[in-house]
């Protein structure tokens, strides 16, 4: 079926470990080679740390999946040297548009702030994706890949943990100091570890199908709620790249799913949808159901969840793959650290701390549209009418639209990392929230404040005249003294607006990018306690 | 501001003809629909939280029922 896209099968190969039957310890084992895991792999590499990938698949996410990258993930890549192909291929929109039946209720233009280095968002199948995602992985002598690895037996062991592996030769052990589960929603590493994936929330199904239109329809998100071609549900239409659209028609949990993926009832559904006249071939089509859950701990001794296996959520505001990435963020630095004995195993469970409070904010967002677009009586169906009816004259009635809320990151406001503000500021950015972009120049070239602040340590950024020391050791840790005027100029002033930088304003940036204290005046005794703070001690 | 549950409209006779006046010619759903429509309206008008907070936690006692927690 498929026309714009050939899967690729990577090669299986015998791990030397097993060829030999020896058990082997790994500092660290990923299991699952989907966006998440291949993106913690190369974090951990980026940070210095060998790592072995481990798939029971051998090839990338079929169909198109998790479709919309927002900002922050595209940062994050970017910081792993992977962003640009991704920008390139994908698609960026900015106007969307919601319908209410068969009337334009409202349409909005993103606009999102300039001088960022990357989009507000793009669209792009998850298969180009991951295939990006394996080809780093692939060139980077610190990953090592494995296809058709499936985990079929986990133990804890203290400072380790065992594990039996099954591949096309036979089932194998291996032991891993620290395994990271990014196996999916379905993680069997999750139930190994027994641990509960619960929560209040909702299910439903979606038939989500991949189209290749000819001409004729706009760069433009459509969403419609209870539209004509699709009574009582909604539907939502999304351009990706190589004129692939993407379809999401709501099914509601009580629908068949091995009968509607059937081509004769999904052909007349978007036909419905697109008019007889439009020419579209269907490339794939399938079922997605979802609840809404998250993992008990983050942490289950030596067994690390990230991603789906995590936390389950909506699809609505793209929250799943951008939250993964974020987790890859948050971990791999810290865990790092841990490994080369910098940092105390507290750091690890900052992770679990700062996540699962990210996780939790995105289960509400997404709570928050489903419950706006699947109305839970009919008391909320008519305020949902009511809000939908008021969208099309009047404004004040659009910020209460919700049909589904671009993932932003989530400030870390409550972590044991944080410093808390002890000075006065008035704006700039709050301890536990991510480092906003600004244009820089270095040695009189333009470039992205991100960029600068993109090698992995512990940054100090200053304002004003420039402190004595360029780099302040902490223990184990070195501190980048990046000063503003001396190694970079603020040419345009968007740096001192963003960060209310006063002279004298001093900002410890983490290595995943998160500002984890400020003062308004630069002193390195506090500087010290802040960097112990934010390594856990 | 708290929520102002003194009598607070002139001439309410008058406002009260207008209100259900307004409705007389509905049937029970187009009135719950335009209902919706007039609390939606009204508390945009307010817009301040705690008022309108209130407001619901009021007019959902009043029926009888505490709010659920949570």
């Amino acid at each position: 079926m498929q026309k714009t896209y050939t899967y690729r099968q990577f090669p299986y190969v015998r791990s030397a470990e097993q060829a030999a039957g020896e058990t082997k310890r790994h500092p660290v084992v990923v299991v699952g080679a989907g966006p998440i895991g291949l993106t913690m792999a190369l974090d951990l590499a980026f940070h210095g740390q060998s790592v072995v990938v481990l798939d029971d698949n051998n090839t990338v996410s079929i169909g198109s999946r998790a479709v919309c990258y927002a900002k922050r993930p595209l940062e994050i890549w970017d910081r792993l040297g992977c962003a640009a192909p991704m920008v390139e291929k994908g698609v960026s929109w900015k106007v969307g548009k919601v319908f209410f039946r068969d009337q334009l209720s409202y349409q909005f233009d993103l606009l999102p702030e300039a001088d960022h280095k990357l989009p507000a968002m793009i669209n792009l199948q998850q298969y180009y994706l991951e295939e990006m995602l394996v080809a780093r992985c692939q060139s980077n002598p610190l990953i090592d890949l494995r296809w058709k690895h499936k985990v079929i037996a986990l133990a804890q062991a203290g400072d380790h943990v065992r594990l039996a592996v099954e591949t096309p030769d036979g089932a194998f052990d291996m032991e891993a100091g620290w395994l990271i589960a990014c196996d999916g929603a379905n993680s069997d590493i999750r139930g190994m570890v027994g641990a509960a994936f619960t929560g209040q929330f909702f299910q439903d199904r979606f038939l989500i199908a991949d189209v290749v239109m000819k001409a004729g329809f706009p760069t433009e998100r459509w969403f419609w709620f209870d539209p004509p071609f699709h009574p009582g549900q909604s539907v939502l239409l999304h351009k990706q790249s190589d004129n692939v659209w993407r379809i999401d028609f709501q099914l509601g949990w009580d629908a068949d799913p091995e009968e509607e993926k059937k081509p004769e009832r999904v052909l007349p559904r978007i036909r419905a949808m697109l008019g007889a006249k439009t020419e579209f071939e269907l490339e794939w089509v399938s079922i997605y159901q979802f609840a809404c859950r998250r993992i008990d701990k983050f942490r289950h001794e030596r067994v690390l969840f990230a991603g789906d296996s995590a936390h389950q959520v909506s699809p609505f505001g793209a929250r799943g793959a951008n939250t993964g990435v974020q987790d890859a963020d948050n971990l791999a630095w810290k865990l790092a650290l841990v490994m080369r004995g910098h940092a105390p195993l507290a750091l690890i469970d900052s992770y679990d701390a700062e996540r699962a409070y990210a996780a939790d904010d995105n289960l509400l967002n997404s709570t928050r549209s489903t419950d706006f677009i699947t109305p839970k009586n009919g008391a909320s169906r008519i305020y949902r009418d009511a809000v939908l009816d008021l969208a099309r004259d009047h404004p004040f009635a659009r910020p209460l639209l919700n049909s589904g809320r671009l993932s932003t990151p989530t400030p870390y406001r409550q972590s044991p990392l944080n410093t808390p503000d002890a000075d006065d500021f008035d704006g700039g950015v709050a301890p536990g929230t991510n480092a906003p972009d600004a244009p820089v120049e270095i040695d009189g070239k333009a470039g992205w404040l991100l960029n600068v602040l993109g090698d992995g340590c512990f940054t100090l950024l200053t304002f004003g005249a420039p402190p004595e020391p360029r780099e302040i050791s902490c223990g184990d840790i070195a501190v980048k003294v990046l000063a503003v005027g001396r190694d970079l100029v603020d040419g345009k002033g968007l740096l001192a607006v963003r960060y209310a930088g006063a002279p004298g304003t001093t900002y410890l940036l983490r290595p995943d990018q998160h500002v984890a204290a400020r003062w308004r005046t630069f002193d390195e005794v506090a500087v010290r306690a802040a960097v112990a703070r934010a390594i856990g001690r | 501001m708290a929520l102002n549950t003194t009598p607070n409209i002139a001439n309410p006779d008058g406002f009260y003809e207008e209100l259900i006046g307004s409705q007389r010619d509905l049937a029970d759903d187009e009135a719950a629909r335009m209902n919706a429509r007039l609390v939606l309206l009204l508390a945009n008008h307010i817009g301040d939280r705690r008022v309108l907070s209130e407001a619901i936690r009021l007019a959902r006692e009043m029926g009888g029922a505490a709010l659920p927690q949570g």
